[in-house]
């Protein structure tokens, strides 16, 4: 630092004599200051050390309707749900260091890391991811993509607006002679997760070259941070095809794809059509109900949907703690839905949450064993 | 009675001032723990990393979560280039500003010009990145790139740095984004210093009828070359570090290309961006073996500019 000696020198003594200059001022403000920060850490404390309340930690995606409910919640029982979400991993990792009471993630924990770690799983709601793009003279919904062409254009192997694998199922839609660009997340991200598995699932190559993940190496295109990234760069770039929740696709109307789904009906992205694809979901409670929806049967079903889940250590510590964190949720269920479908999520069918209620009163125990959910 | 007095107020004061010594030193040797401390957990934290990778890590142009083969290339070479098209750009227009503002600028002019550049350096990053990218990125791919393309990019042995998708969102734009961040710091220290000449030098240089240019070339600048020098080591550790601004408009692609106008990745845009939902203990120690190669840069770049500085000290007043 003895590089700029002279410098920081002339500038400190520059900033003492205003200092000085507004001495009295300074000293009142500097009280209001220091009074308030006092009175806002004893209102925090207070707060804090409620002896009922939850915390939990982990997903982006799930935040807004998570701290919906537990305004809601809180209005209706008195007691607080705090979640901070700080993303899928960082969720796993505070619940494994049992920071938490409960952690949340995108993308499910497989039946070997739910065994290991402790803990059981549980789905909260379902949402879409939807491909969209920027793409002049073609209007929303109009464009039409098979599962080969969505994933050749990931891959790199369609580099044309015009190609005539993408032309075969738009006929009559003016396809412009563009070069196309790819953007993805930049962050690891759930929405990723979603997005690759189902790459994967209909594409041999993409499951062979790329695979699934929150992250992976993609062969081409930029990328954006987080859902607001990747819809900055789609509608700045003409010709730009990316992939976003379909919930900020819908508050930021962009334009988005049709999708040919397992049945080989062309669907768009809606409610219903996610519904349809959770409708016929194999949720099973032992593997942790891990299941990615992708490329799900039913005429109607949209083929890339997911669902968010919960995670929970089958043997609580503190019984008290554990039991409001599935008092919680049980009430989400009952009294949740149409918060969930008002913030654009899907709520889960009524035998989806059945299952899950047993699976609690199967797995989750105090430590001394007894079930914790009755 | 006095000299005991005295006596007694001797050696409080002896001991104050051991106890002023004891502190001052402390704090000294605080920094110094401090470093090592830094320095010891990113080691420790990326071990698995080097354990795996080894040297190859520094070579690998490879970034894959999904088989977990990890290399810092493209981040490296990404951070390298951005802060040297940055410097490229700062170092000259700063000049000019410092020059301008003390040497021509009518007097006027100088206190509203000076608190505009403040004011510019007192913005908090995330402007800028937005900035960049609703605003600066979108002209920049309508307008310039376009022009770079037809212009720079048939020009043979050049060419192949300056052709790419017009996109916006670039290595390039990456750098012009942070030459803008910079300027505000490199030219305010250029400023204070070229202020701290003293009056007589320059007077008796026009005195004996030197022009302004040789003024600044042979008064000014061999005065302050310290301070100049440290001005832009400040520009250019804000440039190497330099995080949100930088994500939003690089285009965080893991690819090497020869192109200024393809996207790329910076180090801290990809800790930034990578390491909240980084799981596996590999994924996580290649970001912290980042982190720590970034310093290794930082402190590289401070020892070059140390050494500049030591052999020009070396060589004043020999013949000019």
């Amino acid at each position: 630092m003895h590089l700029l000696n002279g410098t920081f020198g002339s500038f400190g003594i520059a900033k003492l004599q205003h200092i000085q200059l507004n001495g009295d001022r300074m000293n009142i403000k500097l009280k209001q200051i220091v009074v308030g920060i006092a009175a806002a850490s004893a209102m925090a404390f207070t707060a804090a050390s409620h002896a009922t309340d939850i915390t939990g930690a982990g997903a982006t995606f799930p935040y807004p309707v998570y701290a919906k409910w537990a305004e809601a919640y809180k209005a209706q029982t008195g007691v607080g749900m705090n979640y901070q979400s700080i993303g899928s991993g960082g969720g796993i990792k505070q619940i494994k260091a049992k920071t938490v009471d409960f952690g949340a993630t995108d993308a499910p924990l497989n039946a070997n890391e739910l065994g290991m770690a402790g803990l059981t799983q549980f789905p909260t709601v379902v949402g879409g991811v939807v491909p969209v793009l920027n793409l002049e003279g073609v209007a929303a919904g109009q464009l039409k993509l098979t599962s080969e062409t969505l994933a050749d254009i990931f891959l790199g192997k369609i580099t044309q607006w015009n190609d005539p694998k993408i032309a075969a199922d738009n006929k009559g839609v003016n396809l412009p002679n563009q070069t196309i660009t790819v953007v993805h997340r930049a962050d690891g991200s759930g929405t990723t997760h979603i997005f690759t598995t189902y790459l994967a699932e209909v594409s041999t190559e993409w499951r062979r070259n790329v695979g699934a993940n929150k992250a992976v190496q993609w062969p081409v295109g930029t990328g954006g941070k987080g859902n607001e990234g990747v819809a900055a760069n789609v509608k700045n770039m003409k010709g730009a095809i990316g992939y976003v929740e379909y919930a900020y696709a819908l508050q930021n109307k962009m334009s988005y794809a049709q999708l040919k789904n397992r049945d080989g009906n062309f669907t768009s992205p809606s409610d219903i059509s996610f519904k349809a694809a959770a409708a016929s979901a194999k949720w099973k409670a032992e593997e942790g109900f891990a299941e990615v929806l992708v490329n799900q049967p039913g005429k109607d079903s949209w083929p890339i949907v997911g669902a968010t889940f919960i995670l929970v250590y089958k043997t609580q510590d503190k019984a008290e703690s554990g039991k409001e964190v599935l008092k919680f949720f049980d009430w989400a269920y009952a009294n949740g839905d149409k918060m969930a479908s008002d913030l654009d999520y899907v709520p889960l069918p009524e035998n989806v949450t059945a299952m899950i209620r047993k699976s609690w009163k199967d797995q989750v125990k105090d430590s001394k064993g007894h079930a914790l959910w009755k | 009675m006095s000299g005991f007095l005295q006596e007694a107020r001797l050696k409080r004061q002896v001991w104050l001032d051991m106890l002023f010594r004891g502190m001052t030193r402390a704090s000294a040797f605080g920094v110094l723990v401090l470093l090592a401390a830094i320095i010891g957990s990113l080691v420790i934290g990326s071990m698995p990393a080097i354990q795996a990778f080894g040297f190859n890590f520094l070579i690998n142009d490879s970034w894959n979560p999904v088989t977990e083969n990890f290399g810092a290339l493209v981040p490296i070479v990404g951070t390298l280039v951005t802060s040297g098209i940055a410097l490229l750009i700062a170092i000259p227009v700063s000049f000019g500003i410092a020059i301008f503002l003390t040497e021509l600028s009518p007097q006027a002019l100088r206190r509203p010009l000076g608190i505009a550049i403040e004011l510019l350096a007192g913005i908090p990053s995330i402007i800028y990145g937005m900035w960049g990218l609703f605003v600066f990125a979108p002209l920049f791919a309508e307008h310039i790139e376009p022009w770079i393309n037809d212009h720079l990019g048939t020009i043979p042995m050049i060419g192949a740095f300056f052709s790419g998708p017009p996109m916006g969102i670039s290595i390039l734009t990456a750098g012009i984004i942070l030459a803008i961040m910079v300027i505000p710091f490199i030219a305010s220290v250029m400023r204070d210093v070229f202020e701290v000449v003293p009056a007589m030098l320059k007077e008796s240089a026009y005195g004996v009828g030197a022009t302004t240019w040789e003024v600044v070339t042979k008064v000014v600048l061999p005065y302050t070359r310290i301070g100049v020098v440290g001005g832009i080591m400040l520009g250019l550790g804000r440039a190497l570090g330099e995080t949100m601004a930088v994500t939003f408009v690089i285009g965080n692609a893991h690819k090497l290309s020869m192109s200024l106008l393809e996207p790329g990745n910076s180090i801290a845009s990809a800790l930034a961006n990578e390491f909240t939902e980084a799981d596996g203990e590999l994924y996580t120690a290649s970001l912290i073996e980042l982190g720590l190669i970034l310093f290794f840069i930082t402190f590289v770049v401070l020892s070059i500019a140390r050494y500049m500085l030591y052999q020009l000290s070396k060589q004043e007043g020999k013949a000019s």
